[in-house]
């Protein structure tokens, strides 16, 4: 079934907060409203998390471009099927793949998009990264393995190659799911999961790791992710017959296209208010900029995937992009803050591999 | 004092907790209760919200339709449990008035021929 889109990418429509410096204005009570929340690098400090700094490298994550067949109303990447250019280069994942090789602490290489299924060199990439013994993640949108006939072997192919497959799945029923993702994502997102299933994916004793992620609807936050993955995994066994192994629960992040819904929708004071109170400095040691370091599709490194989309670069002036990768200055450098961390470090946490423990 | 114009200030929900200032051991003792009602228990904490949601519906709370909604959705309900949770207190509401009706016949049998 063809996917019809419920929003285009701000990019296409040219619109105002399309350009990142807006966004952090907004974030920062300068532009558009007048609200403004306590400082987030004074609120660490408080809390005594002072500066954050890394530990080494574990996950290379890795932006491959921003060509997706959804245009999802949240989506912090401005992903769409107009976004055609923004595509990482062969060199570029070359390029990677030598940091990869060089820097022992990387055991897994998280390739996320947009689509990453999209760009062109996606199968090599993924076939050189296991090469490398690295585990590979796949943030999959599972609506593109029905979305052409090309896509239709991706869960065979990432069986091959024992790919862990992360995938969003924001509700187990059509209307909370189509709201969010675009009509039609969710019939075509439970025959995806039905064929994953099939070539063992979320099976026992397969090896083949199939994980969802929730993110709530709307502006809330995720309740626990033991009590969500429960309800998740009984509802989708009974309605669908399908398994899965972990879901994880992500907040939504105040930029992007889910700032536009919630400046759009008179939502955005009490949002950043609710992450603002559930604030937990708990939370702070587990951060996903700990460990993890994102590259954008066009080679520019990043504390995490979110100031990626802020533009936020690594505070590192000689060490900013893969061609000038310098794993000693990287470790040592202060990751880069703003007030959408907040998002990260409310109530239990949030990271791209979920709740933080 | 409030500048809203309405009895109902949505931004009063926040000082809920502010009852303690006039009386602090009632008021204690009423906000540590309420905390255990709403643990997880032979009732999942979605379960309690539901019916915590249905309630609010019964006793025409503003404030604990708001919370309570938005607890629903945060615990995982959908707008189909949520309704559904209302229709409930609404049968009992109406099913309640209607049961009523059968002294208000007893009554108008035993008065008529």
């Amino acid at each position: 079934m063809a996917i019809k889109q419920r929003s285009k990418s701000l990019k296409s429509r040219s619109h105002n907060l399309s350009d990142t410096m807006i966004q952090l204005k907004v974030l920062n009570g300068k532009e558009v409203v007048d609200a403004r929340f306590p400082n987030f690098k004074e609120k660490t400090t408080e809390n005594g998390g002072g500066v954050l700094k890394p530990k080494p490298i574990e996950i290379f994550q890795v932006n491959i471009g921003k060509l997706c067949n959804q245009s999802c109303a949240h989506c912090h990447v401005d992903a769409g099927p107009d976004r055609k250019e923004e595509q990482m280069s062969r060199e570029h994942l070359e390029r990677c793949l030598e940091i990869i090789k060089a820097v022992d602490s990387i055991h897994s290489v998280d390739i996320t998009g947009g689509a990453p299924e999209m760009n062109e060199h996606f199968r090599w990439f993924v076939e050189e990264c296991t090469k490398l013994g690295k585990k590979v993640m796949d943030r999959c949108n599972l609506t593109i393995i029905m979305a052409n006939p090309k896509y239709s072997d991706l869960p065979a192919f990432f069986a091959k190659h024992k790919v862990h497959v992360i995938s969003s799945l924001p509700y187990f029923n059509r209307s909370k799911t189509d709201r969010q993702r675009g009509d039609g994502v969710f019939e075509d997102s439970i025959k995806a999961l039905k064929l994953l299933n099939e070539v063992g994916y979320g099976k026992p004793d397969t090896g083949l790791i199939l994980d969802l992620v929730y993110n709530p609807e709307g502006a809330y936050l995720p309740d626990a992710q033991s009590n969500l993955e429960t309800l998740f995994k009984r509802e989708l066994k009974r309605k669908y017959e399908i398994d899965f192994n972990n879901l994880y629960t992500i907040t939504n992040m105040p930029i992007s296209r889910f700032l536009d819904w919630l400046l759009e929708t008179g939502n955005y004071e009490a949002y950043m208010q609710k992450l603002v109170d559930a604030y937990n400095p708990e939370t702070l040691q587990g951060l996903m900029c700990r460990n993890t370091i994102s590259v954008s599709w066009d080679g520019y490194l990043y504390d995490c995937d979110f100031n990626q989309m802020l533009d936020l670069k690594v505070a590192v002036p000689t060490s900013r992009h893969i061609n000038d990768f310098d794993i000693d200055a990287l470790t040592d450098r202060d990751i880069v803050l703003n007030q959408h961390c907040y998002g990260c470090t409310a109530g239990a946490g949030s990271s791209c591999g979920g709740e933080i423990e | 004092m409030s500048d809203n114009n309405t009895y109902f200030n949505p931004a009063d929900l926040k000082k809920f907790g502010n009852i303690t200032e006039f009386q602090e051991t009632m008021g204690k003792k009423f906000f540590d209760w309420y905390g255990e009602v709403f643990k997880e228990g032979a009732l999942t904490q979605r379960e309690k919200a539901l019916i915590a949601l249905a309630v609010a519906h019964t006793v025409q709370c503003p404030y604990c339709i708001d919370a309570y909604s938005s607890t629903c959705l945060e615990k995982g309900a959908d707008e189909e449990m949520m309704m559904e949770a209302v229709h409930v207190a609404a049968a009992i509401k109406g099913g309640a008035t209607l049961v009523n009706s059968v002294q208000m016949m007893n009554h108008v049998k035993k008065l008529s021929m």
